[in-house]
């Protein structure tokens, strides 16, 4: 599947079906500190991705004050 | 996951309030928690002109937008804050947004407002770090376009994560005086300020982004290019990482603080403002501190060989 990073502006390849927090592990990502996109819906922790998806996984954290 | 309200498919899962909800029910609950706040710190009425201070990101226009389909009195401000192709495109969204929606926007720019006042120049000038200079800035042109506009209220997107980061911040250094003053409603303490109020302090920052992407609200995703290595996402990043291995924590840290912690600091750390020497706006000192980094700019500026601003 193909998984678009933002605000990073990457794309990388995973191979392989499975879970959205699964895939979060993987790259490293917290869950709430990003939300998973596919198409026009969101997808919770537990939605299974196939090897034929493509998502975009956005960052939520913002800020710099202080 | 089901909905936890109608037991529709969710789109959203909220450990931290051990729920579920699909995009109707999101959009629900979120005025709601936005509106309970309001009510329950007592923010401000219908019959109140409300400023909101807007950036162009998720937080700001996600408020705003909540703001104004429950019928508020608001007015968005814009602050240029000079930052290259940043402020370009978080301004291109605010203006979008404000547009489509038939909302007034006022535009105040640092780079109008004064020679070498933009972020960068600030920051350059003082060898402050950005944020810092920011922050100033900030504080002083929203009080001033609130005071000259007759407003009643200064609203800002301030969410639950930029409190718990700002928390975390003042305890590690017990910073007693910023404690004392740090409060989801900050009373008009002097004639020349309104009341600030914060509706989404007990809001993520997920959240936030989660109701700006349902309701179709083109927001800059991108960071700011001055944010990078901010202490405030240091943070960010510590307390998310306990609230991935306990959900509720921030909420709790931020809450108890709140009606417990904060109204202890407040009781010893209660000095009135004065008025600045220079701009006539309250002080804590013969100066406020946007005319003290102002000064620092032009003391830079004067030094044989100092470059002009860009």
């Amino acid at each position: 599947m193909r998984v678009h990073l933002h605000p990073q502006r990457r794309t990388v390849e995973v191979q392989g079906r499975r879970r959205v927090g699964q895939l979060l592990t993987e790259l490293g990502i917290l869950p709430g500190t990003a939300m998973v996109i596919r198409g026009e819906f969101l997808l919770t922790e537990g939605e299974v991705l196939e090897d034929v998806d493509e998502v975009e996984i956005r960052a939520v954290i913002s800020g710099g004050t202080g | 996951m089901k909905c936890t309200r109608c037991r529709a498919k969710a789109e959203v899962e909220l450990r931290a309030h051990n729920a579920g909800f699909c995009r109707p029910c999101y959009l629900f609950y979120f005025r709601r928690q936005v509106e309970r706040a309001i009510a329950a710190e007592r923010m401000f009425t219908h019959d109140e002109r409300l400023l909101v201070a807007v950036s162009g990101g998720k937080d700001s226009l996600a408020l705003w937008d909540v703001l104004a389909e429950c019928g508020y009195a608001t007015t968005g401000l814009y602050l240029g804050l000079g930052i290259g192709a940043y402020s370009a495109r978080s301004h291109e969204k605010a203006l979008k947004f404000a547009e489509q929606r038939e909302l007034e926007l006022r535009v105040v720019t640092l780079e109008e407002e004064g020679p070498g006042l933009a972020i960068p120049d600030v920051a350059a000038a003082t060898r402050r770090v950005p944020c810092s200079a920011c922050g100033t800035m900030k504080r002083h042109f929203f009080d001033t376009a609130a005071l000259a506009g007759g407003f009643d209220v200064l609203v800002t997107g301030h969410n639950l994560d930029d409190e718990a980061a700002r928390l975390m911040g003042n305890v590690l250094r017990w910073q007693r005086d910023h404690l004392a003053r740090q409060r989801p409603v900050l009373p008009a303490t002097h004639p020349k300020f309104v009341r600030k109020v914060k509706p989404l302090y007990l809001i993520s920052e997920y959240e936030t982004a989660v109701y700006a992407f349902m309701r179709g609200i083109d927001y800059i995703v991108e960071e700011c290019p001055n944010a990078v290595g901010a202490t405030q996402l240091l943070y960010k990043d510590v307390l998310n990482r306990l609230e991935h291995a306990s959900p509720g924590t921030k909420q709790a840290f931020v809450q108890e603080f709140f009606r417990s912690g904060q109204p202890a600091f407040a009781a010893v750390e209660n000095e009135e403002p004065q008025v600045c020497g220079q701009c006539g706006m309250p002080a804590y000192g013969t100066l406020c501190s946007f005319c003290r980094l102002v000064r620092q700019v032009e003391a830079r500026r004067s030094l044989p060989g100092a470059a002009a601003p860009a």
